[in-house]
């Protein structure tokens, strides 16, 4: 059985438009920072992991090697849509894992600007005189719009509508109330893309973009980078007491796409593949769901984060409702869950997330999160979920020491 | 001038308008799209399956901010067909309001003219309506 695979260090940049800086800054800064948070420089780096979903075929993980450090190490370019940053991560615990490095840093990354709605997709030559049958579909023209859609916000409202056809208590009230929380989780955390307090009124009305989400209900475009700096455990013991003391365990590591299902093939399934990671990240780890101190999951959407409740387990089945409605989710709730404020405040810098997720539980678990920390926080579930689809959880326990 | 379907899996020349899948021979599994294998099961040997025209929705939004060229608000949602398959496509011919749309909504299918080409060509789509 190969050794566990710890954090040794690990940072983000502020998360926001950051039009003063490019892609590779934004790296760079997260990457020297977690090296020095680790103790350690690029010069024991034995393994790159670099996210960038936008710029795939950029090769950031080489530019960022001319910036921070050209010590000829492997450099694995990853893109795996909203799950990059997690799977660049992954591939590097991978490596770890396999005896093929001792330490590796991943660094997740990108600069979306106002980059507007993602996924309408399609033929974008309405308008054009010959209508001939083309693609997989067929299709003579541009369908968004047409027959249904594909917009982000909208597919994201239709799998939680989907999730209030199945089950009772869940409505545009409650899927506010996700927004209403994370919005005020935020103000706590400097780092986050906004910090301002909504009320559960404001969010309601605020500017509807997709029935049930409002714009408060949808995570801002955003720039921002994160990157960790991973150590297997033989080597984390040769390392002093307290880079042993800040460590963090990764109990856990999946990733899972979505199984065939019949209705996943005109709408995203992000259930399935969801709820299949964390039951094998729980069995890995060793744990269930309500020995999770803190969980940051991927609430792209305000409709997103309460199916994943259920996904995650950490309510009853069919009872996301009525666990936002006792405040279950709240920073003071049964279990926390995106005290980081959540994409919807903090933002959704694609390469990034995965990681920033990753980087929030980490720092709970250190004990450093300032005004934010969930006290005597000893476990904690990181998950994000990219469609296509894509699910990345990973489940960290704080050091022993 | 010809009237074409806006995709190829809605059949306009063979009776009612109607909507038409591949059925994998093997599994039983349905899809719209141009197919190399059954992702469910394997298989490459595929049939054509005519499906029902009627449905209940089984979930919904309202769209408000869109692409551009294509008026807002206007109702997507999935359709759980009677007999079998799911099909996204908007709800029609009702006003696109949480009011006026319901999660279990029986409807049809219904088609519309959404365009015409430089050679006359009709652009035919399609779309569910509440049945009254």
């Amino acid at each position: 059985m190969s050794e566990d695979v710890w954090i040794l260090g690990t940072h983000m940049t502020k998360f926001g438009r950051h039009g003063d800086a490019d892609l590779i800054d934004l790296a760079s800064q997260a990457a020297l920072g977690a090296l020095s948070d680790g103790g350690v420089t690029i010069h024991d780096m034995e393994v790159l992991g670099c996210g960038s979903l936008f710029n795939s075929m950029a090769g950031v993980g080489q530019q960022l090697q001319k910036q921070i450090g050209q010590t000829g190490i492997p450099v694995y370019n990853v893109a795996n849509a909203c799950a990059t940053g997690a799977t660049a991560l992954r591939t590097v615990l991978l490596t770890i894992k396999s005896g093929e490095a001792d330490m590796g840093i991943a660094v997740g990354v990108e600069q979306m600007g106002k980059g507007g709605l993602l996924g309408a997709g399609g033929k974008g030559d309405r308008g054009r005189t010959e209508y001939k049958p083309s693609g997989r579909y067929g299709s003579v023209m541009q369908v968004e719009g047409l027959v249904g859609t594909g917009l982000m916000p909208g597919v994201f409202a239709q799998a939680g509508m989907e999730y209030a056809y199945e089950n009772d208590g869940v409505g545009f009230e409650q899927f506010a109330k996700v927004a209403e929380k994370n919005h005020a989780h935020s103000v706590l955390n400097p780092l986050a893309h906004y910090q301002k307090e909504f009320t559960l009124e404001e969010i309601m009305s605020a500017q509807m973009m997709s029935y049930p989400n409002t714009l408060l209900m949808c995570c801002p475009n955003t720039d921002g980078a994160a990157s960790a700096v991973l150590v297997s455990e033989s080597k984390l013991r040769t390392l002093s007491l307290e880079q042993q003391r800040r460590a963090v365990k990764i109990s856990a590591s999946v990733l899972t796409t979505d199984p065939w299902t019949e209705r996943a093939q005109v709408q995203p399934d992000v259930n399935t593949l969801t709820r299949n990671a964390a039951v094998k990240a729980y069995e890995m780890a060793g744990i269930g769901p309500k020995d999770l101190d803190l969980v940051e999951l991927h609430d792209c959407f305000a409709t997103a984060e309460l199916i994943h409740y259920d996904n995650l387990m950490l309510c009853e089945p069919g009872g996301a409702g009525e666990w936002i409605d006792k405040r279950g989710p709240w920073r003071d709730g049964e279990t926390p869950v995106n005290v980081s404020g959540g994409l919807i405040s903090k933002g959704h810098p694609i390469g990034a997330t995965g990681i920033a997720n990753i980087y929030e539980v980490a720092t709970h678990l250190r004990g450093e999160a300032g005004d934010r920390q969930i006290e005597d926080a000893k476990v904690g579930l990181a998950h994000v979920i990219g469609l296509g689809s894509a699910c990345g959880v990973h489940i960290l326990e704080r050091s022993g020491l | 001038m010809a009237q074409i379907a806006i995709v190829d899996y809605l059949v306009i020349d063979d009776g009612a308008p109607h909507l038409r899948a591949w059925e994998s021979v093997d599994s039983g599994a349905l899809y719209f799209d141009r197919r190399n294998a059954d992702a469910n099961g394997g298989g490459t040997e595929f049939k054509p399956r005519k499906l029902e025209a009627t449905g209940t929705v089984r979930s919904f939004t309202i769209v408000e901010r869109g692409v551009p060229g294509v008026p807002v608000p206007y109702t997507s949602a999935l359709i759980d067909l009677d007999g079998g398959g799911c099909v996204k496509a908007n709800v029609v011919n009702t006003p696109a309001t949480p009011n006026d749309i319901s999660l279990g909504m029986r409807v049809q299918l219904t088609t519309w003219v959404a365009g015409t080409d430089d050679d006359g060509n009709e652009a035919v789509c399609f779309g569910y309506e509440p049945i009254a």
